[in-house]
């Protein structure tokens, strides 16, 4: 079908601003990943899958520039232990960041082996992007793939010692950038991404997991910040047997920022779970989008969002669970909830569930509310202030969403910059 | 301590007066117990008293040792040493039941400028108050009142009050919902608090809870108002006989 005038324009008008990296391993994955953009079109105000956040910042040929947050505050992550690879607007900074070495794993970096015309991530770069453009249509991931410039490329061949940090900074007001990694998990290998920072003033990430049987792959997320910045990113993952995928994003500040999950189990009693904590004042726009297919017996996937939502701010959670024909015994839930503190923001959700399989145990549920008030009362009676209380309440109410971090550390750092978020703007 | 007077309340919502005029004072070192009929205002006051929304207050006035009460949030009127135990205390997922108190605690000292307690102190403070009202270590991890039974969330109540060691406590209820032993327990946390610097007010249905926590005073509250005091005879009477006599004898 012919893609309407305006949306063809408006991709044209996008594509005309980037050149496709030319030579190398990733040629044809980047040429493919171009025509699905020109096949799809990049997303537009009339799409339903867009139909509750606006992606014209996302899409327009140039970034709305954003202005730098201060850095008054410690970033997150700084007390753990942890291979720091930095990226400024975008580029590695080799300078900024420790070796590529870490024990049971290769890291490179896509920018320095793309003239190479044999690599590992050949089988890998974009496959995953690609598969998961059906049934539901993701345009700026393909658009990433056919033009990031640079990116890691990790292959875990057995227990990474330490997490892996990927810090993104943000210098130029102006920045444009995409970014893809790769991350290639062996039979029973284990590693932590954790990743932090605004990155540019507009940020498209993808990054594709391909997990393998027994492995277990741990993601845990800070993005935020710099309030005007944008992001679109994208995590694609596959698992196999008895594998374990765990991520989490908080979001703090963002004018617009949309997350999509795209995960595929494939192999039986593997086990998937996605958990985001966002808090948004005014024009604050988050979205969360998240798409799990279980194509395997006895999986479980666990769906946990949390949105706290001030002064205007919106909220969006698209999440579906489809559980194809044969899936048996699988386990699949799915929670999303916003805490509204006053009555301006609004929460906009569309939980799905499609089940081909008779054996299996789904649920899920969607609720938007205000704090208790009878909570409420009880705090300050016994001597809390309300602002304090409120806060109390609002890091009980995210409570369920950080508790799907593993690590009590990182769980702990986290919770730490909810509390200074909102001790911020105690009134 | 505390004085209350001519106070009528209605509610914020609706025309509807439920305090209609309530006189009564209660002396440091004093034990004063309100008993009264379903719906006759005891909540309401306890309520009115520590600040909570929803209630208008159409005519007269709450002091606690002379500062004005209804003038103040409800955090100011506990750091002035006003504490409620609730009639139904509110379960509060997600929010620890010692960080909740430890915060409150903390709260109160800073109000008074006072110094924050050490994490230490605060533990051993709050171990030791626990095992007297045989509150086991695991029910204190736990979220504020969350799965806890009826009686612990009672017991709960009395720890707080404990911890937070108030001027003026306004206990609504407490034996509601407790077992004998219980009830023995918790009348001996009310017992051991007793102090020449404290008053307490005891809202209760049962002659049972005053064998425990002997008041100096004993008020029948009905529709809004007091409407009969008299000493600790008074509650056995209503005990026996009921309220239609001292109702109809106060007409
Ligand atoms: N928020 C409210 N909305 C409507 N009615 C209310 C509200 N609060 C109190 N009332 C009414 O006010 C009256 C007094 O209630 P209150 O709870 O103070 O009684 P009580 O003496 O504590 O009763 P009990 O012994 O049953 O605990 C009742 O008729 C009650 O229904
Ligand atoms: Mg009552």
């Amino acid at each position: 079908m012919a893609l309407p005038q305006a949306k063809l324009d408006a991709t044209d008008a996008r594509l005309a601003t980037l050149s496709l990296p030319a030579g190398g391993w990733a040629e044809t994955a980047r040429q493919d990943a171009l025509s699905r953009v020109k096949a799809q079109g990049l997303p537009g105000r009339r799409d339903e899958y867009w139909k509750y956040t606006r992606p014209d910042g996302l899409t327009a040929p140039a970034p709305t520039s954003a202005a730098i947050f201060d850095e008054s505050e410690p970033p997150v992550f700084d007390e753990v232990d942890r291979l720091k690879l930095v990226f400024v607007d975008g580029v590695f900074d080799a300078a900024a960041s420790d070796d590529l070495a870490l024990e049971h794993v290769r890291l490179e970096r896509l920018a320095d082996t793309s003239s190479a015309d044999i690599h590992w991530a050949r089988d890998y770069y974009g496959t995953l992007e690609a598969s998961g453009q059906t049934p539901v249509a993701r345009p700026l991931a393909a658009l990433n793939t056919a033009f990031a410039t640079d990116g890691l490329l990790i292959h875990v061949t057995g227990k990474a010692p330490k997490p892996i940090s990927l810090i993104y900074h943000h210098q130029d007001p102006q920045s444009d950038v995409m970014l893809h990694h790769v991350i290639r998990m062996d039979e029973g290998a284990e590693l932590t991404l954790l990743e932090n920072g605004p990155a540019a003033a507009r940020f498209n990430m993808v990054l594709e997991v391909e997990v393998a049987d027994g492995a277990a792959f741990n993601h845990v997320r800070a993005q935020g910040r710099d309030h005007e910045r944008q992001a679109a990113t994208h995590i694609f993952a596959r698992l196999g047997r008895e594998s374990r995928f765990k991520s989490f994003t908080m979001t703090a500040n963002g004018v617009m920022t949309r997350n999509e999950c795209v995960i595929e189990l494939t192999g039986d009693d593997a086990s998937a779970h996605v958990a985001g904590a966002c808090m948004g004042d005014g024009d604050f726009v988050h979205d969360d989008t998240v798409f799990i297919t279980h194509d395997a017996v006895n999986c479980e996937s666990r769906q946990v969002f949390k949105k706290v939502l001030r002064n205007g701010a919106t909220g969006v959670f698209q999440g579906k669970i489809l559980v194809k024909a044969g899936a048996q015994k699988t386990d699949g839930y799915q929670i999303s909830q916003s805490l509204l503190l006053d009555g301006d923001s609004q929460f906009l959700a569309k939980p799905e569930l499609e089940i081909y399989a008779d054996d299996v145990a789904c649920s899920h549920g969607s609720t938007s509310g205000a704090i208790d008030e009878d909570a409420l009362f009880y705090l300050r009676a016994r001597g809390v202030p309300h602002g304090i209380a409120t806060d109390l309440l609002t890091l009980a109410f995210l409570a369920e969403a950080v508790e799907e971090i593993e690590d009590a550390a990182l769980a702990e750092e986290i919770v730490t910059r909810m509390e200074a978020w909102l001790a911020r703007r105690r009134g | 301590m505390l004085e209350i007077k001519n106070l009528h309340v209605k509610l914020e919502e609706e025309d509807k007066q439920i305090l209609k005029g309530v006189d009564l004072t209660v002396e440091a070192g004093k034990v004063h117990a309100i008993m009264g009929p379903n719906g006759s205002g005891k909540s309401t006051l306890s309520y009115v008293l520590s600040g909570r929304d929803g209630y208008e207050v159409t005519e007269g006035s709450a002091t606690l040792e002379g500062e004005d009460l209804l003038e103040l949030e409800p955090e100011e009127r506990a750091s002035l040493g006003l504490f409620l135990a609730f009639q139904y205390p509110v379960e509060i997922p997600g929010v620890g039941n010692m960080t909740f108190l430890r915060t409150a605690v903390n709260a109160q000292r800073k109000a008074r400028g006072q110094d924050e307690m050490s994490a230490s102190d605060f533990l051993k403070e709050i171990r030791a108050k626990a095992k007297e009202l045989q509150i086991d270590a695991d029910m204190l991890k736990r979220p504020v009142n969350v799965g806890f039974s009826g009686g612990e969330k009672k017991r709960n109540e009395i720890l707080q009050m404990a911890m937070l060691e108030p001027k003026m406590c306004i206990l609504d209820e407490t034996d509601s919902g407790l077992d004998v032993d219980a009830m023995k327990l918790v009348a001996e946390g009310v017992n051991a608090l007793r102090s020449e610097g404290r008053g307490f007010l005891v809202i209760t249905h049962y002659q049972r809870l005053l064998d425990h926590i002997k008041p100096d005073v004993v008020h029948i509250m009905s529709n809004g108002r007091i409407v009969k005091s008299g000493g600790p005879e008074l509650a056995l009477e209503v005990e026996q006989n009921g309220y239609a006599d001292i109702l109809a004898e106060a007409v």
